[in-house]
């Protein structure tokens, strides 16, 4: 039963570590000489300088960033009803709040995945791939959903 | 001795502030606007003396990427005097009141053209020393958008909804609890009655043969 419990809040907690570290490092999309996420873009120049600029005032990366820093927001909150809701809840009752925060983070990092693959074009120049904070944030998205679908039928005992 | 250097305390007080008066010019730092919008440029000064009859105002343009100035507005002697060879002509306004130190113009119908830096430089006989100040135009096609205005206009409102559904949660646990209670009062209410009818059912008949005996 403990061996559950510190199950389930570990995954919940690995989900929301690569969140943060999704949305945080700078490195959505590498190319030889730049990388570039939400937040600004980074270059090495011809004479080996490292200049980064704000990233561009564009709609879509604007709507990005906000993705996902709401569904930082709604991972955490979800976090604490679940501390909250295992000691309030009555025997036999499920963590149907705590689930549904965890889904709707989850879908938030889907749209913000989405939205970044389908209008990257439009702010980072030049041919880029992937880097690894985009593939993080791929994958975040199915552990807090997996984690928010265990918390909905999961039934607290004694 | 004290009242000579009263005195002469007195006079150099009133000789050096006239010597070291100094007229200040005051302009914004950047404007920005649309291509086709009209804009004001605003033009006034500071001077310790009263607003002279010969107060002048003028204006210079100088386009980003030239060295030179051209002259686009002169106001002397009480006329205003408007471009009318130059990249302004019949675009420049004197809008300006130079009674209360207001030298402002106006520019119609921005063009990409007009981009650069605009200098004013008022004089206010016999206040005339002074350093003409610069106001920057940049036109814009379309007005960009400031960095984290979507990001946070999101935010905003998907935690607003997020505490309006809670709050219209709880303020219908709380309606509905209120209700609830007023029903069962009325429904113990119909039952006490109906109980009373049933107990006044039987008695009337007992007391007329307890009367007789």
């Amino acid at each position: 039963m403990l061996l559950l419990l510190l199950g389930i809040i570990l995954l919940h907690l690995a989900a929301l570590v690569l969140l943060f570290v999704s949305t945080i490092v700078s490195v959505w999309s590498t190319s030889e000489t730049s990388t570039s996420d939400l937040w600004r873009n980074c270059s090495t120049a011809v004479n080996g300088e490292y200049h980064c600029n704000p990233a561009s005032t564009g709609e879509w990366i604007q709507a990005v960033q906000a993705v996902m820093i709401l569904s930082i927001i709604f991972s955490c909150l979800s976090l604490l009803l679940f501390f909250c809701q295992l000691f309030t809840l009555q025997k036999g009752g499920r963590f149907f709040l705590t689930g549904t925060f965890q889904i709707l983070a989850s879908l938030f990092v889907m749209s913000g995945a989405i939205i970044y693959t389908v209008t990257s074009h439009y702010w980072v120049l030049g041919t880029y791939a992937f880097g690894y904070s985009y593939i993080l944030a791929w994958v975040a998205f199915p552990l807090a959903l997996i984690s928010g679908l265990i918390y909905v039928i999961l039934r607290k005992r004694e | 001795m004290l009242t000579f250097l009263a005195l002469a305390s007195v006079v150099l007080l009133g000789i050096v502030p006239e010597q070291s008066q100094a007229i200040v010019i005051y302009t914004g730092w950047e404007r920005h606007a649309l291509v086709g919008s009209d804009i004001r440029l605003s033009c006034s000064f500071f001077s310790w003396r009263w607003t002279s009859e010969d107060v002048t105002f003028s204006w210079t343009y100088r386009p980003d990427g030239s060295r030179d100035s051209i002259s686009i507005f002169h106001y002397t002697g009480g006329v205003p005097y408007v471009d009318n060879k130059g990249p302004f002509r019949d675009r420049l306004e004197f809008v300006g009141n130079p009674g209360r130190r207001d030298g402002s113009i106006l520019l119609k119908n921005l063009e990409f053209t007009d981009n650069g830096t605009f200098t004013c430089d008022a004089k206010n006989p016999p206040d005339i020393v002074g350093r003409p100040s610069s106001v920057r135009l940049l036109v814009f096609e379309k007005v960009p958008i400031q960095a984290g205005v979507i990001t946070g206009a999101i935010i905003g409102v998907v935690l607003g909804l997020l505490v309006l559904i809670v709050v219209i949660y709880y303020l219908m646990r709380f309606l509905v609890a209120r209700r609830v209670f007023s029903l069962s009062v009325s429904k113990h209410g119909k039952k006490k009655k109906e109980g009373s009818q049933q107990r006044q059912g039987p008695v009337p008949p007992a007391d007329p043969s307890k009367i007789k005996v």
